[in-house]
Parts: structure tokens; C-alpha cells; sequence
């Protein structure tokens, strides 16, 4: 076995995994704070990418871009909580998905109607070429994408441990009747967390878009994110961290060994089945995912 | 003249303000199930007023009406009024309410379980505009009456014990500085001598820091005990209230909710059959 070779696809795998883990904490984010999964977080990273690439090319500043897209985001985090959310407060879990549903396609025309339809390029100033790093290559891209996703995680962390309103996120994601009772409003606290998650959406948006270019497809990238949240769980911010890792550098590495070995050409797509039967035999093993948090009962 | 006459007058024995004052009101969940069906009652200023009813008569979304929780559980004061230092408070929603000084501390706890006992603490102080340096001292103030949580502070709540739990909640409530605090069954599951200790703390914040209490509980005993006044609810309505030794002392109170009659402890089948043919009117 060509080791160096092993390590090279396993470390291009992790890394683009954490493209993958970045998705997925948008997903947690919400499920944990409201219960709601969004289904629209693929919708919110493409909406985000494109307008901050529409911006760029009409002239605007990059970090200008950066600022407004953000702003953008929390407008529609804002929004989505009182037009959509705070009616349907106390509806079954199924009506919120479903809604979570419409979203999606509300948010993917509303991108495509306000920017166009094109695939947009996006430089983000690093180029996308290997470094050795001994005797090993690694995507310069891929490092400078794991560094912000490391960063980014970093400082949701201090925010959900350090802050009054982290702290208030983590009590309404805890139980949200006793969060009312001590008065935290969970209508603030909601619409934080869709901002949070749109934030989420955007780095994801660009690091996404500057690799794959952006377009509708970016939406896919939340489909992508299930079978993270499967074998992560779908309230632990770690278990997407790892859950993106693993799915990334168990795909490189089917493509690359069992492909070969069962004959499929490189490139067939077996990255595109394998991390949902990953999923599905953990869905038998560990229905409640690596890190998924248990009930802690005790009376 | 007027002044000093109504001063001498309420000198020897000062009568409380009505302070929270629930009118008549009605509740119906769900749209059709109507459970409430006109209940008043007052609590004046720096005292404890307990609610005492069978289970499923009505106390905690009585208490929840108050803090206006019921929306989250499909609940709608349809009738009535509820006054809070002569304001009214039905379309308060909770924060404001705790923002006015009432908190209330649920049934069952609810702590959160995934924080620490502490970071429960620091929860309810969520609404307080006050600096660090303030809350860091209420904290103190917490578990100076709470020290056993001040040796649990750093564990997750949901991994201490019930009666921990109930300090936390308590605790928790205590962090908003309220005037006023709707305590739901404190003593649910808990064992005698952890629910004396609670009564006891609950007593002290009464009279060191005049947090006034309206108190649901199944047990009459300890709840008559450490009460000034006391309403009973049986289906919906106050059936009966009074001066919590009188009530007490009667013998009705004593057959039904005590479990005591002059022939000693009767059976709860007994008791149940006698309640069936028997009814109070207030
Ligand atoms: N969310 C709800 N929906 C419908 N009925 C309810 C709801 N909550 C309580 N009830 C009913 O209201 C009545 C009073 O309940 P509750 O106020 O919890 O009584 P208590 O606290 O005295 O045990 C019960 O008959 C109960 O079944
Ligand atoms: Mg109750």
C-alpha cells in the first residue's frame, strides 16, 4: 500500500469535509434553539453566496460586500422568524418542516429573481493549488478553508459558552417553556439564531461558491449536510464537526480504494451514495448519532 | 386629619394592599375544554397564599394564566381580569411579567438540564438590566440561602438530585429580584425532610427579602403550615378560603385533604366516596 498516497487522499478528504461540517452547523443551530430542522439552510447558503458575488461584481468592496451581505442575512433571519416561524409557534414539528419546505423555494427565487441565474465565478484571492507539507500535498485552498471553518466554530463556542445571550440560546434549546418562564423572549432568541445561521450560511456560501462556482447546485449542498447530521447528530455542534470529517475523508477514500477495487472508474460517483449508506447503517447501529445528546433523565 | 386617622388606625394591625388580584377569570384550552370556570382570589403584599386542590383541579393554570404561559400550551383566559399592583397584566407577555417583578417557578422544575447549576442561576437574571458586579452579588445572595447549591454550581443540573433541582429553579426565579413568585408544587416528588428545608427557605425569603408567594400544592399539610391564607380549588372554582390555621382547623379540610377525621385516618376510597356526595359551596 502507497501510504503517502493513503495520507494524501485522507487529509484532501478531511479537509473538504469540513466544507461539509460547515453546512451542518447551520442545520444544528436551529434544530437545537427552535426544533425546527430547515430544510432552507441549502437555500440560505446559496442566497447568501450569490448576493455577496452580485455585490462584488457591481463594484462593491470586498469586506463592504462581506458587511451587507451579512446584514442581509439577518434581515432574513428577522423576517423568516415573525412572517413564518411565530405563527406556526406550537404547530406539530411536520407543519414546521413543511414550511421550512416552502422556504426553500421562496428564498431560491427570491436569489434568482433580485441577482439572475448564472453561475457566478468567485476569487476569493487563494488559489487553489497544492503545498507540500513534507512529503505530502495539501490543497492550499482546502487549508485556508478549514482554517475559517476552525475559527468560525471557535467563535460560535465562546458565544454559546461565554455570552448572556449564548447562554440564553442554550436554555430556550434546553427547554423552551422554562426559558419563558425566567422571561427570556424566545422570539429574540429565534431570530438571533436564524441570523447566527445565516452568518454560518454565508462563510459556507463563499468557501462553497469560490470552489464550485455560484449556482443552484450550491442548494444541494444541504443534502450533502444530512448524512453529516445522521452520524453527527442533530443537536451537537462537535458531532457536525466530526460527522463532516468523517463523510468527507470516508468518501475520498471509498472512491479511491473500493472503487477501484470492485472495478467502478474513478470519477463513476461512488462519493455521491456512500456517505448516505454510511448514514444508513449508522441510522441501525446509533440511531441518535455519534453525539447526538441523550435525554438526561433523572427524577 | 384623614391621614393620620387612617394611620392610627392601620398602626396596631396593618392591612396588606391587595397586590395580585385574579377577577372572575375563565380558561379554556384548545378552544372547547373549559377549565377554569371563574376563580378569584388575592394576594396581598409579603405574604404566602397557598391553592390547595386534588390533582386536576385547576392550580397551575391558574399559575399559568398569571405568568401568561398558557399560550404555549393552548390556553386562553377567555373572561375576567388580572391585576398586579392595580395594573393589569392578561396581555403581558411573560417577559414583561418578569420584567413587573412576577416570575414564576414551574411544575416539575424544569431546570435546564445541559447547564450548570450556575449557568441556571445566571438564566434568570436574563431580564436585568443591572451590571455584572450586581448579579455576581445576587448569586451570592442565592446561595447564601441555597448553600448546597453553591457546592453543586459547576455540575449540569440535569445530574443533581430533585431536591437540588428545586433549589436551582427556585434559585433561578430568585436571580430576576421578583416581588413576587408563583410556586408550583415544590414539594412534587420530593422527600419530607428535603421539602421541609425548601418550606423553610421559602419562609425566610419571605420575611428577609418580602418576596410574597402564591403556592399550588396537592399537600395541604405542609402548605397550611408555612401559608398566611389559603384557597381551595375543586373543579374550577375556589370552593372554600380562609386564614391558613382556620382552614386548617376545619373539619371538612382536615376529611378531605389532610386525610384526618375524628375517627382517625380514613381510607381514600371512604373519603373519595363521601367527597361524591357531598359538595362545598364557597
Ligand atoms: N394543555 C392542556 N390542554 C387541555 N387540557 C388541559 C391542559 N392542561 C391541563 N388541562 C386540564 O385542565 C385541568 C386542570 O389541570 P391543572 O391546572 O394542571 O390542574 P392541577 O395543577 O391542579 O393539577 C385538568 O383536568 C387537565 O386535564
Ligand atoms: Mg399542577
Amino acid at each position: 500500500m502507497d501510504w503517502q498516497f493513503f495520507l494524501e487522499v485522507l487529509i484532501g478528504g478531511l479537509l473538504a469535509g469540513v466544507m461539509y461540517s460547515l453546512v451542518a452547523l447551520g442545520f444544528v443551530l436551529i434544530y437545537k434553539a427552535s426544533g425546527v430542522f430547515n430544510f432552507a439552510q441549502g437555500g440560505m447558503v446559496f442566497f447568501a453566496a450569490l448576493t455577496f458575488v452580485s455585490l462584488v461584481e457591481r463594484g462593491v468592496n470586498f469586506w463592504l460586500a462581506m458587511v451587507i451581505t451579512l446584514a442581509v442575512m439577518v434581515v432574513l433571519g428577522v423576517l423568516i422568524e415573525r412572517i413564518v416561524l411565530r405563527p406556526l409557534v406550537n404547530q406539530p414539528q411536520i407543519t414546521l418542516f413543511m414550511a421550512t419546505i416552502g422556504l426553500t423555494f421562496l428564498i431560491e427565487g427570491l436569489a434568482q429573481g433580485i441577482w439572475d441565474a448564472q453561475v457566478h465565478g468567485l476569487d476569493l484571492g487563494i488559489p487553489d493549488v497544492p503545498v507540500k507539507v513534507g512529503a505530502i500535498n495539501i490543497s492550499q485552498f482546502d487549508l485556508f478553508a478549514s482554517a475559517t471553518a476552525g475559527i468560525l466554530v471557535l467563535a460560535l463556542a465562546v458565544f454559546f459558552q461565554k455570552t448572556r445571550i449564548g447562554r440564553a440560546l442554550r436554555a430556550v434549546a434546553d427547554d423552551h417553556q422554562a426559558a419563558m418562564s425566567v422571561g427570556i423572549p424566545l422570539n429574540h432568541i429565534w431570530a438571533i439564531v436564524w441570523a447566527v445561521a445565516g452568518f454560518v450560511g454565508l462563510v459556507a456560501g463563499l468557501l462553497w461558491g469560490s470552489r464550485t462556482g455560484v449556482q443552484f447546485a450550491l442548494t444541494f449542498t444541504a443534502l450533502k449536510a444530512l448524512p453529516v447530521l445522521i452520524l453527527g447528530g442533530f443537536t451537537s455542534v462537535p458531532g457536525a464537526i466530526v460527522g463532516g470529517l468523517i463523510i468527507g475523508a470516508s468518501e475520498k477514500l471509498a472512491e479511491v480504494y473500493i472503487g477501484s477495487s470492485i472495478g467502478l472508474n474513478i470519477g463513476t460517483g461512488i462519493e455521491n451514495w456512500f456517505p448516505y449508506m454510511l448514514a444508513l447503517l449508522f441510522l441501525l447501529i446509533r440511531p441518535e448519532g455519534l453525539f447526538g445528546e441523550k435525554r438526561i433523565e433523572r427524577v | 386629619m384623614q391621614n393620620a386617622m387612617t394611620q392610627s388606625e392601620s398602626a396596631p394591625k396593618p392591612e396588606p394592599a391587595p397586590f395580585l388580584s385574579i377577577n372572575n377569570i375563565e380558561v379554556i384550552y384548545d378552544h372547547v375544554i373549559l377549565v377554569l370556570k371563574g376563580v378569584s382570589l388575592q394576594v396581598p403584599k409579603g405574604r404566602i397564599v397557598a391553592l390547595l386542590g386534588a390533582n386536576g383541579a385547576g392550580k397551575t393554570t391558574t399559575l399559568k394564566a398569571v405568568s401568561n404561559l398558557l399560550g404555549a400550551e393552548r390556553g386562553d383566559v377567555t373572561k375576567g381580569s388580572i391585576e398586579f399592583c392595580g395594573r393589569r397584566i392578561d396581555q403581558l407577555n411573560p417577559s414583561e411579567l418578569v420584567k413587573l417583578g412576577v416570575v414564576q417557578v414551574m411544575e416539575g422544575r424544569h431546570c435546564f438540564g445541559h447547564l450548570t447549576v450556575e449557568e441556571n442561576l445566571l438564566t434568570g437574571a436574563y431580564t436585568r438590566k443591572g451590571g455584572r458586579a450586581k448579579i455576581r452579588q445576587d448569586l451570592e445572595m442565592v446561595y447564601d440561602y441555597f448553600p448546597r447549591l453553591k457546592q453543586r454550581c459547576t455540575s449540569l443540573a440535569g445530574y443533581t438530585s430533585g431536591g437540588e433541582q428545586q433549589m436551582t429553579a427556585v434559585g433561578r426565579a430568585l436571580m430576576a429580584r421578583p416581588q413576587m413568585i408563583l410556586l408550583d408544587e415544590p414539594s412534587m416528588g420530593l422527600a419530607p425532610q428535603i421539602v421541609e428545608e425548601i418550606f423553610d427557605i421559602v419562609k425566610n425569603l419571605n420575611v428577609k427579602e418580602g418576596v410574597s408567594f402564591l403556592l399550588a400544592e396537592q399537600n395541604t399539610n405542609i402548605a397550611l403550615r408555612f401559608a398566611d391564607y389559603g384557597y381551595i380549588l375543586e373543579n374550577g372554582r375556589v370552593v372554600m378560603d380562609g386564614e391558613a390555621k382556620e382552614l386548617a382547623a376545619n373539619e371538612d379540610v382536615k376529611e378531605f385533604y389532610l386525610g384526618l377525621s375524628k375517627g382517625g385516618r380514613k381510607s381514600f376510597k371512604e373519603v373519595k366516596h363521601y367527597r361524591r356526595r357531598k359538595r362545598w359551596l364557597a
